[in-house]
């Protein structure tokens, strides 16, 4: 069936209710009713989320957003948390405690924090593992909840809490970690980079390939944060727009190993258009920080040119 | 009809493991208990059990795996010692709030540093106050019973908390015993299903588990945890009564040796308990009235049972195996000298700390606590009440 956005949320009861106390413009509950939307109606889906904002945000005692089974244990533990749960589920199914016909999916989600850094150990051991489960992170790149200090996942020259671009250290000195890859060096059957832009195409249908392809799949997903990146809540659209088209986050996916980019700019807009709607750039555009902007813009180019070439490289004759 | 059979403590725990055939077991090797999720990998290996073996990559993991699935709806197990227990700590704490009775077999061991293999008691004395059942074991067919008792403990629904079953590493962990195994048929029907309330699985009435739990709650929260520690005395002591029907092997929440009519006695936990009964059985041939208390269950801590059955000495050394290095004292000590203070019992009481990174501690050196405590016992003064056993030399 084609993808028709105003059907499926015509049609599609969201399963992730209103009434939870994320931001005005992030990104993140926008990307979570979403994704959950492309669940079967008919499955039950037991969620897993990392400590982050999303987490308690959704589910202060006594009242929870999620009306899927949920559950959240720490920062650090997603990947193994859903992997016990997706154990029990196989076992208890295996000694048929549970119906045979009626299906229940496992869902985690962590921000870059739970998941790039502190949680990194424990997704790859579940991924390695191979439980049936999908793994989201929601990269809105720092530690937002705790009051945005950087991650791996900060884009380099990054203005955070931790990072300052002080007189003498122009923020973030690193360039961000590339999680999506090092998920492809765990060969999983499905991998995709996502992020909600226009009627969210993109990241519904890589949900439900996420959420339907048996076996360890993961989801990373680019979630602006108002607070963090310092943009007017109502621009959350645009600046996921001008992330995809300036190549800043590219959307794709690798399926058995196989790249495929899912959207190719017709015309790459430079990285000044990005970076210059955030507060947390805002340094790089003073007089005399040229170099900043230059060297940005040649790490996108590096890594879009880096992505091109393993899409060739993944589907030359030889490998298809 | 029992079964005897010569086994280790780790062979024992894991046989009584393949016996209760939980869903799920997640576990992370480290010695000196990596034994237990080998022998248990085995058996799902050939398939003598049902569950699902899930070998995570560290023990902060296993426990958060056993977390997940026992919240799922399963009966979850798992194994370690010293410093997996360690990097378990934060899951720990969050298994017992989430009310999951999660079964753990903890096989002691010192946590680090500097790093040390052997014997004592400083990784469970890390977690004693994280709202666990702890039941100690003296020998192998302890912790084998033990671990057959714990899931109608803790899913009994006025406990609901986690528990560990503590033996010592290596002394009995490694050490081949004879041993009373029950009949697998006998043990799953003493065990029984597992059939939680809410769980995750269940889609007719999906739940939240492990929420943000603010000023609003968390208090009466925590306030539900301790009183469920509280109620589970109770049933640890119906369950042992069933089980004694079934086996004939007696369990309380201490086990008294020569207690009744003794006059000065050691208070200990695991296997020194071994040690400590042979010493009192060759003092009492001299006419010394030796007396041993040994703690199985010791959290909840029967303060005022514990109180009751030591009022009549003249004289109580307490042995921690683990230094609280707070100044006042090992654990174990500080909770009965306080049992003994609210019950209003006032016997000169003397601690040793002792066994440390398993330095041995022979019968000798549990007969000079008693000759020590002959002496408190003429004067009823206790001039240095913290002292050390089998330390090579005093650490001045």
């Amino acid at each position: 069936m084609a993808y028709n956005v105003k059907e499926i949320v015509a049609n599609k009861p969201s399963r992730f209710t209103e009434g939870h106390r994320m931001c005005a413009g992030c990104g993140a509950p926008v990307v979570a009713r979403h994704i959950l939307r492309a669940l079967k109606e008919e499955d039950h889906a037991v969620i897993c989320g990392a400590t982050g904002c999303m987490e308690v945000s959704t589910f202060i005692y006594p009242y929870t957003s999620w009306t899927d089974s949920f559950i959240h244990t720490a920062f650090e533990c997603a990947g193994a948390t859903l992997s016990g749960a997706e154990a029990a589920y196989k076992s208890l199914k295996k000694q048929g405690k549970l119906p045979e016909d009626e299906h229940t999916k496992f869902i985690a989600f962590g921000g870059d924090g739970g998941t790039y850094d502190i949680g990194l150990q424990s997704l790859s051991g579940a991924m390695e593992r191979g439980h049936d489960m999908v793994y989201v992170c929601y990269d809105n790149g720092a530690y937002m909840n705790t009051g945005i200090q950087r991650s791996s996942a900060t884009p380099r020259f990054a203005d955070t809490t931790t990072s300052p671009a002080g007189k003498v250290i122009p923020g973030k000195m690193q360039s961000r970690k590339d999680l999506t890859t090092i998920m492809a060096g765990h060969h999983l059957p499905y991998i995709g980079q996502s992020i909600a832009v226009g009627n969210m195409k993109d990241l519904y249908e890589k949900a439900e390939k996420a959420i339907y392809t048996e076996g360890p799949c993961f989801l990373n997903v680019f979630t602006p944060c108002p607070r963090g990146w310092g943009y007017a809540t109502e621009d959350l659209m645009q600046i996921n727009k001008l992330a995809v088209e300036t190549c800043y986050w590219p959307l794709y996916e690798i399926v058995d190993g196989k790249y495929k980019i899912t959207y190719k700019p017709a015309k790459k807009l430079p990285i000044e258009e990005f970076l210059k709607p955030q507060k947390r750039f805002k340094h790089m555009f003073k007089p005399g920080n040229e170099w900043m902007i230059e060297e940005f813009q040649k790490e996108v180019d590096k890594r879009w040119q880096e992505l091109l070439d393993l899409e060739e490289m993944t589907n030359t004759k030889e490998n298809t | 009809m029992s079964i005897r059979e010569r086994l280790s403590g780790n062979e024992a725990v894991a046989t009584a493991m393949k016996q209760i055939n939980p869903d799920v077991v997640a576990a992370f090797p480290i010695t000196p208990s990596t034994e237990i999720p080998q022998y248990f990998s085995t058996f799902v290996a050939n398939g003598s059990v049902d569950t699902e073996f899930v070998a995570v990559e560290s023990e902060h993991s296993a426990m958060s795996a056993c977390i997940g699935a026992q919240a799922a709806g399963a009966r979850a197990m798992t194994a370690t010692s010293a410093n997996g227990l360690s990097l378990m700590w934060e899951m720990i704490y969050i298994a017992s709030s989430l009310r999951l009775p999660i079964v753990l077999n903890l096989v002691n061991r010192a946590v680090s540093g500097p790093l040390n293999i052997h014997n004592d008691h400083s990784d469970a004395m890390g977690v004693r106050d994280s709202g666990w059942i702890m039941l100690f074991s003296e020998n192998n067919q302890e912790a084998y019973d033990n671990t057959l008792m714990a899931h109608r403990i803790a899913e009994n629904k006025d406990v609901q908390l986690p528990l560990m079953v503590c033996q010592d590493g290596f002394i009995t962990s490694h050490a081949i015993e004879n041993i009373e195994l029950e009949e697998d048929s006998e043990v799953k029907n003493f065990v029984g299903e597992y059939k939680p309330e809410h769980y995750l699985l269940n889609r007719k009435e999906p739940i939240a588990v492990g929420p943000l739990d603010l000023q609003g709650y968390l208090f009466e929260h925590k306030a539900q945890q301790a009183e469920a520690m509280k109620k589970a005395k109770q049933v640890i002591l119906d369950v042992a009564k069933d089980f004694e029907k079934w086996t004939g092997r007696h369990y309380g929440l201490f086990e008294e040796y020569k207690l009744d009519d003794s006059e000065i006695a050691i208070v200990c936990m695991n296997s020194t308990a071994g040690t400590a009964k042979f010493v009192v059985d060759k003092l009492r041939e001299k006419g010394v009235k030796a007396g041993l208390l040994k703690i199985r269950v010791y959290r909840p801590f029967p303060g005022e049972e514990v109180a009751e059955a030591l009022k009549n000495q003249k004289a109580i050394a307490v042995l921690d195996k683990s230094d609280s290095l707070n100044a006042i004292g090992g654990a174990l000590f500080e909770d009965v000298v306080s049992s003994m203070y609210v019950n209003e019992e006032n016997v000169p009481m003397c601690n040793y700390i002792y066994g440390i990174g398993g330095r041995d501690t022979t019968a000798e050196d549990i007969e000079s606590v008693y000759e020590d405590l002959q002496k408190i016992a003429k004067t009823g003064k206790v001039e240095d009440p913290y002292r050390y056993l089998g330390l090579r030399r005093e650490a001045k």
